[in-house]
């Protein structure tokens, strides 16, 4: 297998003063690159983050230029690393942050708030780190756009295609939901299903990346795709009125969500946007693939890979997390943990959420309920923290998952004596449970 | 221990080339300094500055990560083979 990898810039150059993107740096030995395509240091094969001059942005973005901008991911353009816009038209991201009040009763919780991105154009939290990918793809000239996918990034990349004129082709499982893979194919991309699991599906895609030419999001731009996730935080802290929450529970699929969530409310500090605030983080696995909730318990510093995952959370099924090493670093530091949930757990947890705040997520929503659940009964969410739980995906995306807990209709004559008798049968029982 | 080292394409051009080589040595250290010294230039490559395996770098032995094993005391028996695979997208021994 070949990779590309970035060669390092022998100097640092100067550039126009007030330029905010610095460049690319490795996360691990701080070597830096330009900006282009790549993501993995030549040195030492590190990941590779797209690095700002924060001075700037402290001088050039403050609340009011935020507020003058769209309602959508693109008021913080100048925390994103795209220069020119492609679809403004397509309103991604500024989803409801709301108040969860019954689900914080039912959790004793007395300030839980639900970022709810199951609202987004395809659905699911991918639609911002895909729009940033999309437009830089654009941006370095590319005709093709890619990824490899557990499902709900396919349909967020298909559809951004079409809204940027960029051809694409996606690669999943075999096994994704038959829904998630129809949710793909209905915006005319190309399909391919993996014989294999997302860590091979992944395997594969860098071997294409390279061959191919292709932009695809999780590797050759996955620097600049990632950075989209930070919009989250942005805008968590608008929305509560530029501060940041005490604590936030995060689903863990390759952990790339979790660690651009912090360094979202990072950069906002960093750049005086909201006060000084160490925001404790805590994410969620599912027990079927749970490598870095494993770690995480046994106190390792590295991830042991999961060869086979096996939950209904498919969306958080990556065996062998890119990130897993940095969530460990993060949560550990902010003083949260990381558990996981059952699959029982998870489809409770959907069926929660939905019967207290109206609100249906799919399986990695189910998860994150289940294990803040978990985690205010071990008292590492605090009971009067300011809480926020980040609801990634919509429910109809995974509607079969919930069908266990739920109780099937019954089945009436078309007659109002039949439905009285019904009713009344319902009372007699309710009585008896009293 | 006679060890066959995979070498991982990014770094072939250390190795002039190869793809594998042959290094002596009881431990996978031992043999990671063996390659050191036959093929200077390695060392910065696959440790850091304070002598730890580089993150982003696994060694498999048997296919298993020795992370998991006894890092780089985990024993070698003669004829083993040790690959270096750069942990890019889910690095296992099967993405060389």
């Amino acid at each position: 297998m070949t990779i590309t990898t970035a060669r390092e810039t022998p100097a640092h150059p100067a550039g126009n003063a007030e330029s905010r993107l610095v460049g690319l740096r490795c996360r691990e030995c701080g070597r830096r690159f330009p900006i282009e395509p790549v993501h993995v240091c030549d040195f030492c094969f590190g990941p590779l983050e797209v690095e700002y001059d924060y001075e700037v942005l402290r001088r050039t973005v403050t609340r009011e230029s935020i507020a003058r901008g769209p309602l959508s991911i693109w008021r913080y353009r100048d925390l994103l690393p795209v220069e020119s816009l492609a679809d403004t038209g397509w309103r991604v991201g500024y989803t409801p942050l709301q108040p969860a009040p019954n689900l914080g009763r039912a959790l004793g919780l007395k300030d839980l708030w639900i970022k709810n991105d199951s609202v987004n154009p395809t659905f699911s939290f991918k639609d911002r780190v895909v729009a940033v990918a999309s437009a830089k793809a654009r941006e370095f000239g590319f005709d093709t756009f890619a990824c490899a996918s557990t499902g709900n990034l396919a349909s967020a990349v298909a559809a951004a295609g079409v809204r940027v004129g960029l051809k694409t082709y996606v690669f999943l499982p075999w096994d994704t939901e038959p829904s998630k893979i129809l949710n793909a194919l209905v915006y005319g991309a190309n399909v391919i299903a993996v014989k294999g699991t997302y860590d091979d599906v992944n395997r594969l895609c860098s071997e294409i990346a390279d061959q191919c030419h292709w932009a695809f999001c999780n590797i050759n731009v996955r620097p600049y795709y990632s950075e989209g996730s930070k919009t989250l935080a942005f805008e968590t802290a608008e929305q509560l009125g530029w501060e940041a929450p005490d604590h936030v529970v995060v689903p863990i699929a390759s952990g790339s969500l979790l660690t651009k969530i912090a360094k979202g409310f990072g950069e906002l500090q960093q750049i005086g946007l909201i006060a000084e605030k160490p925001v404790r983080i805590s994410g969620a696995q599912a027990t079927g693939c749970g490598p870095v909730a494993e770690a995480f318990e046994r106190g390792w510093d590295a991830i042991k890979p999961v060869q086979h995952p096996d939950t209904i959370a498919k969306s958080l099924a990556i065996g062998n997390p890119a990130d897993g090493y940095y969530v460990l670093k993060l949560v550990r530091e902010r003083g949260g943990a990381v558990r996981a949930a059952t699959n029982d757990e998870i489809a409770q947890g959907m069926h929660l959420l939905a019967a207290t705040e109206g609100v249906f997520a799919e399986t990695a929503g189910g998860v994150t309920v289940a294990v803040l659940k978990k985690l205010v009964e071990e008292g590492i969410v605090r009971s009067d923290e300011r809480v926020v739980a980040y609801i990634t995906g919509n429910g109809l995306k995974t509607i079969d998952a919930v069908a266990p807990v739920l109780v099937p209709p019954p089945l009436v004559e078309p007659s109002l004596e039949a439905f009285e008798a019904l009713l009344a049968g319902r009372a007699a029982e309710h009585r008896l449970e009293l | 221990m006679a060890i066959k080292l995979r070498i991982p394409t990014p770094l072939r051009q250390l190795s002039g080339g190869a793809a594998e080589l042959a290094v002596e040595g009881r431990t996978v250290g031992e043999a990671l300094a063996a390659l050191e010294r036959e093929h200077p230039g390695f060392h910065e490559r696959l440790y850091d500055e304070t002598g730890q395996l580089r993150r982003f770098v696994n060694i498999y032995v048997a296919g298993e990560d020795i992370r998991f094993l006894q890092g780089l005391e985990t024993p070698l028996a003669d004829g083993q083979e040790v690959s270096i695979v750069p942990a890019v997208a889910g690095g296992s021994p099967r993405a060389v």
